[in-house]
């Protein structure tokens, strides 16, 4: 099948290894950005086929786990709302916040419902005009045109019944603040190819010019990340700094403009809270003045929630790439799937939940990269 | 009172009968119900002409579920050797929504499921009983073809629904109907088979491709469109089992260590749980496993693993290596196996866990799905 078997060659792939090994003069430390990625490395198991010349570490890009504490309990208080039917994509339900997840409220009565896009939310509400349909909107660039397509066609449609709790947040300025990092250890990136299909590979411009970084744009199947993974060893060794796209099959330099005319016309730019990481100015995206009417932050006042995160959990060095999941002391102990501490642990593209899932066996764990 | 008012409705100009006052009863007129209502689970005479007329046709078993007994008789007339007798019994309830899929249906999944988790004992089906539990306003045509799935279904299986138990709940209280059967099995004598009985050096063996039930039902339910159309694989397995079993030395399963089928939570379940049972390590070669390309490009837009998806027509069997060829001809010879394929080996490393050894060579830690399947974000 196409785009399946291509990508995923084990002779070619084999090839990439050895010439990544042959390459590599030491140890290199990259980052891939997107938690579908991280999946996709340690599910096929490249991090220890090239354990000991290249290090990854794992980026903050799973949008559930840097969603905010506070976010998700104002998404719980308005959940439990009994005119509220909340959809919300089926990752966001098993996220932990302070006292609950939306599974718990579910099971209290609560309206919530897994959907495959805010489409679908939007057909929701305009089959059941007497409930008030509230739309989970979380993610990166990669998710917010449809989003914004969902509130501009609610518009369109006269859907009243219908508001979203907005919580974009966007890669370039998370990048920038891993390398603002004192404790920085990246040295090169593979940037998100999905993010990229959207907002093209220009964004990128300035944080190879300011940051001195290699960043090569990669796709996700195993082949893909080898590919981009060899141009960005390639770079380190001869001390060169490029933007390059190893994700030519779907992603242009100047992305989809459609989608980001109406990105900027629904959204504007804000600060935002990362969970685990901080606050980073000018981070994310919020409904602009002309949609403000569709938020539901604004529609259900859920009162000031203040939210605590588990003393014990270490998301936010791994978010940021400071620490791996397995050296945290928590990891696999008092911190599984089942009962999480961080997010990092819930959502299937967290690296904790990749690690729990791939890498709990002595057997696995014995590339000396995670050692 | 029933037969008399069946009779009385019908076509044949009868003889003016004697009225008999014992019998009498409100002649509730009786008419035809395109609807459950609750009446039809009140155990008069509407949930007779329910048993009647719609799961007795459709079971075909009406001799063996004698009117007025409140138990069946089931006759063991297999191999009983020894004076010892060892029964499979099992019982198992179907929600399914919806009810009818690409491939069959919740009758289907009633019948096979149940047949399934007897013939994972290495027992032959006996009997089948089967609880109904009706909502309010259901389409009666609905609980017939329901009940018609059953029937095919276990005649295919080659065993008799016997008993069974119809209740009607007040709309909005169920999801359409439920099922719950139970059936008993028998298991000849000698022949050992469960999930701690995995040894190391055992060959893994999948019956074939894995992952279609799961995706067929989920791209009815959310309405998604995979390009190819993926049918439910449910089947019966019982026949697959006994031709396995025969085909070891003996013909009585010595060599077939353990057998499950991987319903919920698929195939990285089942390892998983004969590991921990057996305290064996399991290694899984992932690129030998069936998958249709189908439910790998589903998986794929989901973000979801083939290996945890739900089957309903497929076993995983731990064979002694040395029987292995000869039970994989026989399972390649059944209709139900004939994709049949050895997909890993038990090991005395890592006892308790499965290790899937990729497609690039290296490897990860197989575990037990969590809950439910969650649709990823991006």
């Amino acid at each position: 099948m196409r785009y399946l078997d291509e990508f995923a060659d084990p002779s070619v792939a084999l090839r990439l290894v050895e010439q990544i090994r042959e390459d590599a003069t030491r140890p290199w430390t990259v980052m891939e950005v997107c938690g579908g990625q991280t999946h996709s490395l340690v599910r096929n198991g490249i991090d220890q086929l090239l354990a000991g010349a290249v290090e990854f570490v794992h980026g903050p890009g799973c949008p559930v786990c840097v969603t905010p504490l506070e976010t998700i309990d104002r998404a719980l208080a308005i959940a439990s709302r009994p005119e509220v039917t909340l959809c919300s994509f089926g990752d966001m339900l098993r996220v932990p916040g302070s006292h609950a997840d939306l599974f718990a409220v579910r099971a209290r009565g609560g309206d919530v419902r897994v959907v495959y896009s805010p489409l679908d939310a939007l057909g929701v509400a305009e089959a059941e005009p007497e409930r008030e349909v509230v739309f989970f909107a979380v993610g990166f660039e990669t998710t917010a045109p449809a989003n914004a397509m969902a509130v501009v066609r609610a518009r369109e449609l006269g859907i009243k019944n219908f508001s979203m709790i907005v919580s974009h947040v966007l890669v370039p300025p998370a990048m920038a603040a891993v390398l603002s990092s004192p404790a920085r250890r990246v040295e090169g990136f593979l940037a998100a190819g999905h993010v990229c299909t959207v907002m093209g590979t220009r964004q990128y411009d300035s944080i190879v010019e300011q940051f001195h970084v290699p960043v090569v744009v990669a796709g996700f199947e195993a082949l893909d990340l080898l590919d981009a993974t060899s141009r960005v060893v390639a770079q380190l060794e001869a001390g060169e700094a490029r933007l390059e796209n190893a994700y030519t099959r779907a992603v242009g330099r100047a992305g989809n403009e459609r989608a980001q005319q109406v990105l900027d016309e629904v959204f504007e730019v804000c600060d935002r809270t990362w969970r685990g990481i901080g606050h980073i100015p000018a981070s994310g995206w919020r409904l602009s003045p002309r949609y403000r009417d569709y938020d539901a932050e604004l529609r259900f006042d859920v009162g000031d929630v203040r939210a605590e995160e588990a003393p014990d959990c270490r998301a936010g060095e791994v978010l940021q790439g400071l620490v791996n999941p397995d050296q945290c002391t928590s990891f696999g102990t008092t911190c599984t799937p089942r009962n999480p501490l961080g997010a990092t642990m819930v959502s299937s593209e967290g690296a904790c939940a990749a690690y729990y899932r791939y890498r709990r066996s002595g057997v696995a764990t014995s590339a000396p990269a995670h050692g | 009172m029933r037969r008399h008012m069946a009779d009385g409705a019908g076509a044949e100009p009868a003889e003016p009968t004697p009225v008999d006052p014992a019998a009498w009863s409100c002649p509730v007129p009786l008419q035809d119900h395109d609807r459950v209502i609750l009446g039809h689970g009140g155990g008069g005479v509407l949930t007779a002409e329910l048993i009647e007329q719609v799961l007795l046709p459709a079971f075909g078993t009406v001799e063996a579920a004698a009117p007025g007994r409140d138990s069946a008789l089931v006759r063991l007339e297999r191999d009983v050797s020894d004076g010892a007798v060892t029964l499979a019994f099992s019982t198992d309830s179907y929600v399914v929504q919806p009810l009818f899929f690409p491939g069959g249906s919740i009758g289907d999944l009633a019948v096979n499921g149940t047949v399934n988790d007897l013939a994972m004992s290495g027992a032959v089906p006996l009997a089948l009983s089967c609880a109904l539990i009706l909502e309010e306003g259901l389409e009666v045509a609905v609980l017939r073809r329901v009940a018609e799935a059953m029937g095919r279904a276990a005649r295919a299986a080659g065993v008799t629904i016997v008993a069974g138990d119809t209740k009607v709940v007040g709309r909005g209280s169920a999801d359409g109907l439920y099922v719950t059967t139970s059936g008993i099995g028998a298991v000849a004598a000698g022949c050992q088979i469960g999930p701690e009985r995995a040894r190391v050096g055992d060959l893994v063996v999948c019956s074939g491709p894995v992952g279609e039930h799961g995706i067929a039902v989920m791209s009815v339910r959310e309405g998604i469109d995979f390009g190819t159309r993926v049918a439910s694989d449910t089947a019966p397995l019982s026949g697959l089992v006994q031709a396995m079993l025969r085909a070891c030395p003996g013909g009585r399963g010595e060599g077939i260590h353990a057998l499950r089928d991987p319903t919920r939570g698929g195939i990285a379940m089942v390892l998983c749980d004969i590991a921990e049972a057996s305290q064996v390590g399991v290694e899984l070669a992932e690129p030998a496993v069936p998958v249709p390309d189908a439910v790998r490009a589903a998986c794929g837009f989901l973000g979801l693993d083939a290996l945890e998806i739900a089957n309903e027509g497929k076993l995983v069997a731990f064979v002694a290596r040395e029987v292995a060829p000869a039970v994989l001809d026989a399972m390649r010879a059944h209709e139900h196996g004939r994709s049949s394929v050895v997909v890993g080996e038990v090991t005395g490393d890592h006892p308790g866990l499965v290790v899937a050894r990729t497609a690039l060579g290296g490897s990860r830690v197989l575990d037990r799905p969590l809950g439910e399947q969650l649709p990823r974000i991006c």
